[in-house]
């Protein structure tokens, strides 16, 4: 892919593979912006941030392992509902919070896990489907837990670190967020050059030859389905803690379906997809869904349909195609 | 001395549809062996049957002195009995050297590490490209499979199976495809297997069975027929009638 292929060593070229390039540092300079450039924005920030970790965890199922979910709304309300619990009950510590999310989303995506590793395509589909369905009656059923459909109320945090209070303006937000988000990323970055991220790509690329070559692709499948559910589940979490509330929406299927369409709108497969495509989504949904709310569906479905056609590896994978015809051109 | 791996009875039937009845061979270690047959005959079959892609209905595996055919795929693999196919079950996106360290990382059991670099295991790492560079495949390691001429795939199907230290390896038409000009770095690959390791080979190009097989089975409608050196299989006239006399050399595959 890269000017790397002329490495002479097969050392060189594998380091070459993990090395951050200009673009990705100036991608992450550029997160810090909005604390400058949009102060009033920064609630929006946040929930993109929150929306793009949570597209990340389905990018590591999705793109790196070929496992097809329309039901990772899930963990995200999983971990939503556990850390507002947590802060209604008592227990407002943001970091302690995050962690049982995480936990949670991570014991239940663990258990799943063994019916995932099964199966494939169409039949994968729907069981994630009906998972996401059932939990999400299950909170609507709990009314004395979750509040139904009236939503989870009295959610109080902490300040961070006993020192950031949560304010208005969304500044402790999008920072806590921000900060989640890229230490999430890192962990995803370095799952994904790793001897595990490498069995993950061959299962995407040829589940038939990996027990050829003495893989247990299920073990791996397992696995990172309790990654991605435990950081679907931080994801929710996070989002619990900077709204203070918890609605029966974080477990819908309306959830699921957007973060599948943001990831194959940015690109699945190259970890930055989910968080572009977060950006894109969000920041369009912000600015044109004022007046008629459902409308905005209506472009998003042309962009979806127009992506898939024209640019099958993402909005990211056309930019990637383009720059290398460029640079080959030059 | 005991084999590398036998059968005993082995059967397989799909319905009313009998593909495999009463197999039993044992291949000698660091044997040669052909395996040959009319298209529909079973060999893909018999592969599938003894690397565990497929369940016998009865019959045992022996690989050494252990029985193997209770035990999944991947174990069979871990335990030394490796295959490649004849159409390439490759990793179109992922360069040979990820592909070949791949394997490696399995074998070697790291490959549930997630919190260090692939970059990090710098054995690994040499081990693979020693294994591409013993192919000949050192200059292609570095772009993507799929980019590749057919010829090379065929032999990046090998260094897959290599890179598992197989103790018997069992080639599915490994020259399947490949054009006559590209055929002479694959032969040369074959020819220059360790002698540590049995090799079953299924092919229908005669030059090539007769090149590299010290002793060939020929199989019809999912049986042996015979089994024998290649003089004696050449000159069996039942040979001559189902398999040579007819299909030899016309380019006819089977599926």
């Amino acid at each position: 892919m890269t000017a790397a292929a002329a490495a002479t060593s097969p050392h060189a070229w594998l380091q070459a593979q993990a090395r951050w390039n200009r673009t990705e540092i100036a991608f992450w300079l550029a997160t810090l912006l909005p604390f400058w450039l949009f102060p009033d924005y920064l609630v929006l920030a946040s929930q993109i941030a929150i929306t793009a970790l949570f597209a990340l965890s389905l990018d590591l199922i999705l793109g790196y392992a070929g496992i097809v979910s329309l039901g990772h709304a899930a963990f995200f309300g999983l971990g939503a509902y556990t850390a507002g619990l947590a802060a209604k009950y008592g227990w407002g510590e943001p970091l302690t919070g995050l962690m049982l999310g995480a936990l949670a989303a991570g014991i239940v995506g663990y258990a799943a896990s063994f019916i995932i590793a099964r199966f494939r395509h169409l039949a994968l589909i729907m069981i994630t489907l009906g998972m996401g369905l059932l939990l999400a009656e299950l909170a609507n059923s709990l009314h004395w837990l979750t509040g139904g459909t009236d939503g989870l109320q009295g959610v109080k945090m902490w300040p961070i670190f006993n020192k950031f209070r949560f304010d208005l303006y969304g500044t402790t937000a999008y920072s806590y967020s921000l900060i989640v988000l890229f230490l999430c990323f890192l962990v995803a970055r370095r799952i994904i050059n790793s001897p595990f991220g490498l069995s993950l790509r061959g299962i995407r690329e040829n589940p038939l030859r990996m027990p050829a070559l003495g893989a247990s692709s299920r073990a791996h499948l397992r696995k990172i389905y309790t990654i991605s559910a435990v950081l679907a589940g931080i994801a929710g979490a996070l989002l619990a803690q900077t709204t203070e509330t918890v609605s029966l929406e974080v477990l819908g299927f309306q959830r699921s379906a957007d973060v599948l369409v943001i990831l194959i709108l940015g690109g699945a497969g190259r970890l930055y997809g989910g968080l572009v495509g977060a950006i894109i989504f969000m920041v369009a949904r912000d600015q044109f869904s004022g007046n008629t709310p459902q409308f905005w569906y209506f472009w998003i479905g042309a962009l979806l349909i127009a992506v898939v056609m024209f640019l099958p590896n993402g909005i990211l994978g056309g930019l990637a195609k383009l720059s290398s015809a460029w640079r080959s051109r030059a | 001395m005991s084999a590398a791996l036998a059968t005993r009875g082995l059967d397989k039937r799909f319905g009313s549809l009998v593909v495999a009845r009463g197999i039993e061979f044992s291949l000698p270690l660091g044997a040669r062996y052909a395996l040959i047959g009319p298209n529909g005959a079973g060999k893909t079959t018999l592969i599938n049957l003894m690397t565990g892609m497929l369940r016998p209905d009865a019959g045992e595996i022996l690989l050494g002195d252990e029985p193997i055919a209770a035990l999944p795929p991947e174990r069979r693999v871990a335990r030394g009995l490796v295959r490649t196919f004849q159409i390439n079950t490759l990793f179109p996106h992922l360069t040979p050297l990820e592909a070949v360290t791949l394997a490696v990382c399995e074998r070697e059991g790291v490959a549930r590490t997630w919190w260090r670099r692939v970059s990090a295991y710098s054995g690994v790492v040499d081990e693979a490209h020693a294994i591409l560079s013993s192919l000949m495949l050192g200059a292609d390691c570095y772009r993507p499979t799929r980019e590749l001429p057919y010829g090379r795939q065929r032999l990046l199907e090998i260094a897959l199976a290599l890179a598992t230290r197989p103790k018997v390896l069992l080639l599915d038409e490994p020259a399947a495809g490949v054009p006559r000009d590209e055929s002479a770095e694959l032969f040369a690959a074959i020819a220059n297997l360790s002698r540590d390791i049995t090799v079953l080979f299924i092919e229908h190009d005669m030059n090539f069975v007769f090149r590299f097989a010290s002793r060939i089975i020929v199989m019809v409608g999912g049986r042996i027929l015979l089994e024998g050196t290649p003089e004696e299989v050449s000159a069996d006239p039942r040979v001559r009638e189902v398999y040579l006399g007819k299909s030899h050399r016309t380019g006819v595959h089977h599926g």
